[in-house]
């Protein structure tokens, strides 16, 4: 498999490693249907990782929780598809889907703490892991579990091996993850918040981490945070999500330089230090609706300084702006709608 | 559901604390069918027992009223000999099967109610002295307490019972039986109130206002009635409720051991105990009558008390 | 850990000599012993040596010490009631209990942690639901209660099983007799023990079934799932172990509360043991009985407690394994 990433999955020949096509997740409540993830779409190529970003609530866990089928009941795939290279996936049920976790989708959770189960131990649940995926008895798995952990830097694996998760530091339990969820060599790995629980030292050294064995193994990762200086510092592509929506998707550099959707800019005016300094750090009016209150139209459209009688009735789809695409009608080719008072919005752009 | 609430413990302060606690009450009683019925069921035995003399045909406690010749009527039999009629038959006494039943609810119910009553108080004062005073009148209290609950409550009762019996002669212990009762129970469970109430008051004492009050020289006594106590009521209250089903389930365990109420003066327990004689020579409804009575009402207690800890305090097991 | 051991002997020894000193007292301020010996028509001659052959003279804190001394000898007097020693009354009857309460026990344990682990799993289908519901009236009901339904459905009405009693039973060793092996003793165990059972079987159920419910949220469950585990080994090897760790302790001092209701159950099915015997002793205070009933419970709850910490330490590595690399 070809593991050249590409700056822009659009121009990509090969087939994206997960492929993802206006994915709709919902939540059946006593008070009607939630829609939690609504018309996402997305590629990662072989080797690329796509950062996705947004506040709490905006769908991004949702989104890796749905492509792994983890969803929390009464969570469900309500339309769209998923493939995995070639293979549809969406539409798998729970026995066919247990084949494809490990084997081909790997996923590394916020806090290592509370990944491992405390009462085995790391060898335990390494050697389960590979046993389940690979042809291999006891001893071999437990060479090969050796190995995986050399390979994720804990040292003196032999005598760790047979160790509990709770005699592990924070930084070395999520290196004990992160060969978990490698273990089978996955074509894709899901990593969700992995380093919002550990100490700011060592963030950068798991993410160090994470980037070079995916590069090895020409791996494509999803990386869910909401950091954009984890993002700035690993992903080739970042995508933005809203309120269970995909608002802007592009280049990494592009996105942090030139944002091109309302809420982008005023998410990378509200960082410190990435850019410029300032005295004040900017913030965006409002809050991100609930999922019961969504509005109509664009969804960000009652805290826009841009927003038109058109975004408050249709929603934008992801349109071409600049090198990236953007879910705003500012970037419509046809009717472009005028923007209004471009310094007050990106305020110092 | 407020008709019960108010016979069962000593309304705290009303207010609008207690009209919002209602509210919230009500709202989930409506909501929930089986504890409706169980309500229903629990308010026709209290006011059967309440009413007993009444409503029952007879006074089963007075031998002059019982008719030999009418033992063992089958239930929905009127007799031959004196016309009486036996809704749920009568027994080996000629005693109304029916009757006993209400009669022996009502001493169920006088027993259940004044041991959690008797509970209640002394686990709640002696919780209170050990949370507010602390110190060595804390860990002696705390210390018996982890003892006793070493043990289960039905087996303390009987030695409680055991050694109250112990102390009165002989000759006394028939007239005395149900008072005896009251204490066995009551002291057998008295610790949960005042493990509930200790932790309830040590938090109580650290907050602000009663820093304040201490400060400025309030009496502890004043401190403690009219603020640490209304606030360590509701698990108190919760804790009460669901120790009344315990409570009438241990006293008729007692009587049913032949250790609580006598025949003479019969109570659900005992009502089964004298009907299982019975059972083999086929008077079954001597003893299946009062089972049941005794199921329906330790059954509905149970889920009144479990809905009612639900809705109050989640978090009290 | 060896602290944390000696710590609970040393809580262990603190409560059986409470209990003893609770038996004592009860051997020396309730009723007066040496009267409850010899009646009414003896001399106080006769009183007077009877008082002096028991220690009675002796100061209190003497007469404690001896009485503790005894006691470690399993020797605790005379029943007031049968005039026999209350250590042979024990005795013979040991074995019928404990042949009950661990009968009990078993079908106690296994089935309320299948269960459990049943409406834990399959949440919400008929059956679970039935299952629930069934262990609601379970929880509310008196053991006597079952005990008597039970007889009058399967030993009056239907007549399958006898009604009370042992049944024949098989002499082993010195003093040990069971009815494990015969069909009749067989018989008459299957109405006690369920009876017994029956009311930790619906708690042990319901605590599993929370616990689980539990463990299943948990992240390292997901995590477990997300490494393309089986469900089954998920379920059974993952969850299972996690949630019998906080469990191990509630069945623990379970266990004890089943010989302790074994009295209950006994008394309904007139059953040979020594929970009867206490009845007994309860209904006609004597005293010494009680008394040494009462230390036996004792120490079967204080054993008990024992062993469930140290279970503790054997299922969690957590405390087996103190610190640990940083």
């Amino acid at each position: 498999m070809s593991s050249t990433p590409s700056s822009d999955s659009r121009d990509t020949p090969s087939v994206p490693a997960l492929s993802v096509r206006e994915l709709r997740v919902e939540f059946p409540t006593r008070h009607g249907t939630l829609v939690a993830l609504d018309d996402v779409s997305f590629d990662i190529a072989p080797g690329e990782i796509l950062g996705v970003v947004g506040e709490s609530g905006a769908g991004k866990s949702m989104t890796g929780n749905a492509v792994i089928q983890l969803l929390e009941p009464p969570g469900r795939i309500a339309g769209g598809e998923v493939h995995l290279g070639s293979q549809r996936i969406d539409d798998l049920d729970e026995d066919a889907f247990v084949p494809l976790r490990g084997r081909h989708i790997g996923m590394i959770f916020q806090d290592p703490l509370t990944s491992l189960n405390p009462l085995f131990s790391v060898g335990e649940q390494l050697i389960e892991t590979i046993r389940a995926h690979l042809p291999m008895n006891h001893k071999q798995a437990r060479g090969r579990a050796l190995e995986l952990l050399r390979e994720v830097g804990i040292p003196a694996p032999e005598n760790r091996l047979d160790a509990y998760p709770h005699q592990f530091s924070g930084g070395m339990r999520q290196r004990v993850v992160i060969a978990l969820a490698l273990a089978a060599e996955p074509e894709l790995v899901i990593a969700d918040e992995p380093t919002t629980a550990l100490d700011v030292s060592v963030q950068a050294q798991i993410l160090a981490l994470l980037k070079r064995l995916c590069a090895e193994r020409g791996t494509a990762v999803m990386l869910v945070t909401h950091d954009m200086g984890v993002i700035a510092e690993t992903a080739d592509r970042v995508a933005v999500m809203y309120a269970g929506r995909l608002i802007e998707i592009g280049p990494v550099e592009a996105v942090i330089r030139e944002p091109q959707h309302p809420y982008t800019r005023g998410l990378m005016a509200s960082i410190p230090g990435i850019e410029t300094s300032r005295e004040r750090l900017y913030q965006i009016e409002g809050a991100m609706p609930r999922l019961a209150a969504i509005p109509s139209g664009c969804a960000f459209n009652p805290r826009c300084p841009h927003a038109t009688e058109r975004c408050r009735r249709e929603r934008p789809d992801l349109l071409p702006a600049g090198t990236s695409r953007a879910a705003c009608w500012l970037h419509d080719p046809i009717d472009p709608v005028i923007p209004v008072s471009e310094e007050v919005a990106a305020d110092g752009h | 559901m407020n008709d019960t609430r108010h016979t069962t413990t000593p309304p705290p302060r009303p207010g609008k604390l207690q009209r919002f606690l209602a509210s919230d009450i009500v709202y989930s009683w409506k909501h929930q069918p089986v504890v409706i019925l169980a309500t229903l069921v629990t308010l026709v035995m209290f006011l059967g027992a309440l009413f007993a003399p009444w409503i029952a045909p007879q006074n089963p406690f007075d031998p002059r009223q019982l008719d030999l010749i009418d033992a063992f009527a089958p239930p929905l039999t009127t007799s031959d000999f004196t016309g009486n009629f036996y809704l749920l038959g009568s027994d080996s006494q000629g005693r109304d099967v029916f009757s006993a039943i209400l009669y022996g609810s009502r001493i169920s119910l006088l027993v259940g109610f004044a041991a959690v009553l008797f509970a209640l108080v002394l686990g709640t004062a002696l919780g209170l002295m050990a949370g507010f005073r602390g110190g060595w009148r804390d860990a002696l209290i705390m210390r018996i307490a982890d003892v006793q609950l070493t043990f289960p409550s039905i087996l303390m009762a009987l030695l409680i019972f055991g050694v109250v019996r112990g102390f009165l002669p002989r000759s006394m212990h028939a007239e005395v039986a149900i008072i005896v009762l009251i204490v066995a129970i009551g002291l057998s469970d008295w610790v949960q109130y005042a493990r509930a109430v200790r932790g309830a008051t040590l938090v109580e004492k650290g907050k602000e206002y009663v820093q304040a009050a201490r400060v400025i020289g309030l009496p502890a006594r004043n401190i403690l009635f009219q603020h640490i106590l209304p606030n360590v009521m509701r698990p108190v209250l919760v804790i009460g409720t669901i120790g009344l089903a315990l409570a009438i389930i241990a006293e008729a365990t007692l009587s049913f051991l032949g250790v609580g109420m006598p025949a003479t003066q019969p109570s659900l327990g005992t009502l089964i105990r004298v009907g299982q004689d019975y059972m083999f020579s086929g008077e079954w409804w001597i003893l299946l009558f009062p089972g049941l009575a005794l199921l329906m009402l330790a059954l509905s207690v149970n889920l009144l008390g479990d809905w009612l800890r639900d809705v109050l305090n989640p978090k009290l097991r | 850990m060896l602290a944390f051991l000696i710590q609970r002997v040393f809580q262990a020894i603190f409560v059986m000599l409470v209990v003893a000193l609770i038996a004592f007292s009860l051997f020396h301020y309730v009723g007066d012993p040496v009267l409850n010996m010899v009646g009414q028509e003896a001399t106080e001659a006769d009183r007077a040596e009877l008082r002096t052959r028991l220690g009675l003279d002796q100061p209190i804190a003497i007469q404690f010490f001896q009485f503790i001394a005894n006691a470690a000898q399993f020797e605790f007097g005379i029943s007031y009631r049968s005039a026999r020693p209350v250590t042979d009354l024990i005795v013979e009857r040991l074995p019928a209990t404990l042949e009950l309460a661990i009968i009990s026990a078993i079908f106690a344990v296994v089935m309320g942690i299948v269960l459990g682990i049943y409406t834990a799993l399959n949440r919400g289908n008929w059956l679970s639901n039935f299952i629930m519901t069934a262990s609601l009236i379970g929880v509310s009901l008196p053991t006597f209660l079952i005990g008597v339904l039970l007889i009058y459905v399967f030993a009056v009405e239907l007549g399958w099983l006898p009604a009370f009693g042992r049944g024949e039973t098989v002499r082993l060793g010195d003093w040990w007799t069971t009815g494990l092996l015969t069909t009749s003793g067989l018989r008459s165990l299957i109405l006690p023990a369920i009876t017994l059972g029956l009311f930790q079987l619906t708690l042990i159920m319901r605590l599993v079934r929370a616990e689980m419910l539990e463990v299943l949220r948990a992240d390292y469950i997901k995590f477990a799932r997300a490494r393309g585990l089986s469900k089954r080994v998920v379920n059974l090897r993952h969850a299972l172990k996690n949630t019998l760790i906080p469990v191990i302790t509630i069945i623990g001092l379970q266990l004890g509360t089943i010989i302790a209701f074994a009295i209950i159950t006994e008394t309904v099915f007139q059953w040979p043991g020594v929970g009867a015997l206490f009845i007994t002793a309860v209904r006609f205070v004597d005293i010494p009985v009680m008394a040494a009933y009462l230390m036996m419970i004792a120490l079967v709850f204080v054993v008990i407690n024992l062993i469930v910490d140290l279970l503790y330490y054997a299922v969690d590595p957590r405390l087996r394994v103190q610190g640990g690399a940083k």
